[in-house]
């Protein structure tokens, strides 16, 4: 930002806000968040490698159907997303509410499948440590450790998701956030599409292997 | 600043989506087909267009402050360098 501008910003009343610091803060903590999901990927890819037999096998209870929505549901919600900000950018607050609102219920969605998706499997009982999975042999034991941890800590980032979403669609009705300022909601954003963009990453790796 | 601010329409954002639907169709089709050692590959390859459009157009990367590539590239780079020399290590051992 040179100076000129600043003045600019400043004869209009308008707070001065860094929107390019703000944005490079996001970035730099997905960048941190890149490397948490990336390390379990390194520990996926090794025990793939040792154990690929093994890994399909157990890879062919994952229900894929379930996976499969599960991902058009995040790919859908990314859209709304962005959608969101793209109203606010145009200054239409009631369209990018109701695409907030949207991106914020497919979440929810996502969850819900991921409680029947889980529930179904500790019916059958596969869950860490359940007798049924330690008298398998280890790849298969290592591949449903990595599949619970993984879709864990992906399904916390959805909660987190929705925590910080909501906050954002409360900012939006209090005008908090409104076209000449949505910093707020272009960072929630990236979070957001950061969560879509593991799960890209996630779904073909454990459900479709064959 | 806001005058270089470069809006993406509405109707690519549609596109992408749709291209992005299309190839998880793609990815769960070719998954029921076996093609062996392949099937991974295919699989990486399509999750890699994906990301490429989620992050370029949905994450505005392709329009926004070169930066921000950098600190894409560095973490790309550093996952990269992390995985082949892990390989290295196990393949080798």
């Amino acid at each position: 930002m040179n100076h000129d501008e600043n003045v600019i910003a400043m004869t209009q009343h308008h707070a001065h806000v860094d929107k390019v610091g703000a944005k490079m803060g996001m970035w730099l903590f997905l960048f941190t968040e890149v490397l948490l999901f990336g390390g379990m990927f390194l520990v996926y890819a090794v025990y793939r490698y040792q154990y690929s037999e093994q890994f399909h096998i157990a890879a062919m209870e994952l229900n894929t159907t379930i996976g499969t929505i599960n991902t058009i549901i995040l790919l859908t919600s990314s859209l709304t997303m962005a959608l969101s900000i793209a109203y606010i950018e145009r200054n239409k607050k009631s369209l990018s509410i109701l695409f907030l609102s949207l991106t914020i219920l497919l979440a929810l969605i996502f969850l819900v499948n991921k409680y029947f998706e889980w529930s179904a499997k500790f019916e059958h009982g596969i869950y860490p440590r359940s007798e049924e999975l330690l008298n398998r042999p280890s790849g298969q034991i290592l591949f449903f450790g990595l599949y619970y941890v993984m879709t864990g800590l992906h399904g916390l980032h959805v909660v987190i998701g929705i925590i910080v979403l909501s906050f954002m669609l409360v900012f939006l009705l209090k005008n908090k956030i409104t076209s000449e300022n949505y910093n707020k909601l272009e960072n929630s954003g990236l979070y957001w599409h950061l969560v879509d963009l593991i799960w890209i990453f996630l779904f073909p790796l454990f459900y479709l292997i064959q | 600043m806001d005058k270089q601010h470069h809006k993406i329409e509405i109707s690519t954002y549609i596109i992408v989506w749709l291209s992005l639907l299309a190839f998880t169709s793609i990815t769960v089709t070719i998954a029921g087909i076996s093609l062996g050692k392949y099937t991974l590959l295919i699989a990486l390859s399509i999750a890699a267009i994906k990301s490429a459009l989620v992050i370029n157009i949905f994450m505005h990367i392709k329009f926004d402050e070169p930066i921000f590539k950098a600190f894409l590239a560095l973490s790309g780079a550093t996952l990269i360098i992390i995985f082949v020399l892990t390989f290295f290590d196990i393949i080798y051992r």
